[in-house]
């Protein structure tokens, strides 16, 4: 590199007398060296002070670590400002902050999956497959957890998130692709209100379908496929919105050689932009069903599913329970037994998430060394190109 | 296709323009209107859920008028005053993202300027992840391990800053399922949403511009301020309305923690203080009479324009800051 000579502080390169070497911005052993002093010096630090004040209202973990931390930050701060500079000291201080922020972020995410694992998994793992295949109905708030289950919860979960997801998939990926082909007034109000509504709180859809099904229909309002519908509208604009910005990554060039080959709308539409788009709408899909399994307050008002409850195969009839509505009734019941079962429950339901989402992982990732394979004109098209072509 | 150059050349010979016909096909049109009705299928669903909920919600409000927005005196079958419940919703949202968004953020930046490439990859699924996990189950957290972690802290800013309003309890010495805890869990709830959208806007930052930043002696400190926040400041403040959004909808979070008398009180720390509306909801709604129904329908309603109205704001910032919101 001949650029490296310009700038290569030993090199003569201005006027005499004026030059200084640059300072690199890089880690020298010295840095590591600062810090751990810093990290001991603000120790004895706070072991001096603790130790000559005596009995400190901080004076637990907690507290010390934070006096700690402070003390550690001030040492090194003044440390890096006298050796190396007011700017270095500042980098190297946000440095600090940075990394501490990210541990304070991922902390408490790692404990609740942690806890979530040693809460669950023996509860699960008791006479284990009985916790996923039986119901609760013959368990006691005071039995052991081996005879409580999880199956009729599951049945429930997956009757519900399968009505919804059948009814509202199709639905928000033709919206999608509505949104996407046609620039009329009336998509841009479709638009504008799926956006809106993208972040409706899970209450209002329970609300509603409460009022407007449930309540009609007094005590056989109740049922899975109420549940299905809030679910669905929760999934709605989700997947809709989703699939959208999918589509829009649909290469423009694709569009244009198929409208210039001649296809009408509906062949380039089905035949090219949503196969092209495949792979990433059902990521998008899958990823709305992941989120409709754990709704909870959706489910709420119209499933009306109690955790004691025998299997309800018949989502069209009669309460049914499913997985969030077991863990938030036994959340808060005085017996050990049954909260530990719905940390159980709990962990099926992650369990359900993290499979649909280490799905959508795989199929994405799979598809991304094939991607040019649906450019192929397939069969149909080379016929149908050869006959307009006479 | 074969005959296609001699069709040309007559066309040129002749100097006739070639007839175009563009206009669509029959299967278009109902292509199109097969579109267009699924388009208004989903307009009159949500669509529906507004005019519903405003029909229902009228016997309250002509009762009580804006009483109800007014008064937190919540008795039901006599006084509807849901102030209480409105304050302490939006107060849980603002805690929430007063904790989510400094570390969110850090995270953000860690994972896009600090990290190795393997950590990385495995933070950006587990952030992705993580904000897939049900609400339900970081509520149920909360309720069993940090209503107790953080008596000790409670009980800290309750005895030694009991002078600003905020850090007392509504009971004397008794913390935990407080708003405050709320406030904490749902904060954790929306840091994975939070950390990936503004770390996908900070990505975008012009890497030239960062090269170019540290390429003049600057520190990567220095090409953060200077650069990367300054860019993707839209974005960030997108990103953190998205999460407050969430924050203020979130129920059974809330639901499982929250222990409450609906009082208008400045104090956070203990039980028994301000309310939620989503709690006052899920806790009334079933068992109550239709006026008590329509009256948290109204209060609903109100949660639900709220979020509408910073959701719109959020996507708005965020589509042109250039990150992905779904």
């Amino acid at each position: 590199m001949s650029g490296s000579a310009v700038l290569d502080p030993t090199l003569p390169s201005g006027p005499p007398g004026r030059e200084r070497p640059r300072r690199r911005a890089s880690v020298s052993s010295d840095a590591t060296l600062e810090c751990m002093g810093s990290i001991v010096a603000a120790l004895a630090l706070v072991f001096v002070v603790f130790s000559i004040s005596g009995q400190l209202a901080l004076s637990n973990a907690f507290g010390i670590a934070i006096c700690w931390f402070g003390a550690f930050a001030l040492v090194y701060g003044v440390v890096s400002r006298t050796r190396h500079g007011i700017e270095r000291a500042k980098d190297r201080l946000a440095t600090v902050f940075i990394w501490t922020g990210s541990l304070i972020a991922m902390l408490p995410l790692i404990f609740i999956i942690g806890w979530l694992l040693f809460k669950g998994l023996s509860v699960v793992l008791a006479g284990f497959p009985h916790f996923l295949l039986s119901d609760s109905s013959k368990a006691g708030p005071s039995d052991p957890v081996s005879k409580a289950g999880v199956g009729a919860a599951i049945v429930g979960s997956l009757e519900q998130v399968g009505i919804a997801t059948l009814v509202a998939a199709p639905l928000s990926i033709l919206t999608a692709t509505y949104l996407n082909e046609s620039k009329s007034a009336l998509s841009r109000v479709v638009r504008l209100v799926v956006d809106a509504m993208t972040g409706t709180p899970e209450i209002i859809a329970g609300l509603f379908v409460y009022l407007l099904w449930v309540q009609p229909r007094h005590t056989n309002g109740q049922s899975g496929v109420a549940a299905s519908m809030a679910l669905g509208i929760m999934m709605l604009p989700f997947v809709t919105r989703g699939a959208q910005e999918v589509l829009k990554t649909v290469p423009g060039s694709l569009r244009e050689a198929g409208l210039a080959l001649g296809a009408p709308q509906w062949r380039l539409t089905l035949r090219v932009v949503l196969p092209t788009a495949k792979v990433a709408l059902l990521t998008v899909t899958i990823l709305g069903v992941a989120r409709a399994v754990g709704e909870t307050a959706a489910v709420y008002f119209t499933a009306g599913g109690s955790a004691t409850q025998k299997f309800n195969w018949n989502p069209f009839h009669g309460i049914q329970l499913d997985l969030p509505l077991y863990v938030v009734q036994f959340a808060k019941v005085s017996s050990p037994t049954e909260v530990r079962e719905a940390w159980g429950g709990a962990l099926v339901l992650v369990f359900m998430v993290l499979l649909l989402f280490t799905v959508t992982r795989v199929i994405s990732k799979g598809n991304r060394g094939k991607r040019r394979r649906h450019l192929v004109l397939p069969a149909w098209r080379r016929g149908a190109a050869a006959k307009s072509g006479q | 296709m074969a005959s296609t150059p001699a069709v040309a050349s007559s066309d040129l010979d002749l100097d006739v323009p070639r007839t175009l016909r563009p206009g669509s096909t029959r299967a278009d049109r109902i292509f199109r209107v097969v579109l267009g009705a699924c388009g208004t299928t989903v307009l009159l669903i949500l669509g529906s859920i507004v005019a519903y909920l405003i029909n229902y919600s009228r016997p309250a409000f002509h009762r009580a008028g804006f009483h109800l927005f007014t008064s937190a005196h919540w008795a039901p079958p006599v006084y509807y005053g849901v102030l209480g419940a409105l304050v302490g919703s939006m107060v849980i949202a603002l805690l929430a993202l007063a904790i989510a968004l400094p570390v969110s953020l850090s995270l953000g930046l860690m994972i896009n300027e600090y990290a190795p490439e393997w950590l990385r990859r495995i933070l950006i699924a587990l952030v992705d992840l993580l904000a897939t996990v049900p609400s339900v189950v970081y509520g149920f957290w909360g309720l069993e391990a940090l209503t107790v972690y953080v008596n000790g802290p409670a009980k800290f800013l309750d005895h030694h800053f009991s002078f600003i309003p905020i850090f007392r309890t509504p009971e004397a010495n008794t913390y935990g399922y407080s708003i405050f805890v709320c406030g904490l869990i749902v904060g954790v709830m929306i840091i994975p949403i939070v950390t990936s959208i503004s770390r996908e806007v900070m990505v975008r930052a012009p890497r030239e511009a960062c090269e170019g930043a540290l390429a003049l002696g600057g520190t990567r400190w220095g090409m953060i301020t200077d650069v990367v926040l300054p860019y993707s400041r839209n974005g960030i403040i997108g990103a953190s309305l998205l999460g407050l959004g969430r924050a203020i909808g979130e129920t059974f979070a809330v639901y499982l923690i929250l222990s409450t008398t609906n009082t208008l009180t400045p104090a956070l720390l203990g039980p028994n203080g301000l309310g939620s509306v989503s709690y006052l909801i899920t806790n009334n709604f079933t068992s109550s009479a239709s006026i008590v129904k329509s009256a948290l329908t109204e209060a609903g309603l109100l949660l639900f324009a709220t979020t509408l109205v910073v959701n719109l704001i959020a996507r708005g910032i965020v589509d042109r800051a250039g990150g992905s919101t779904a």
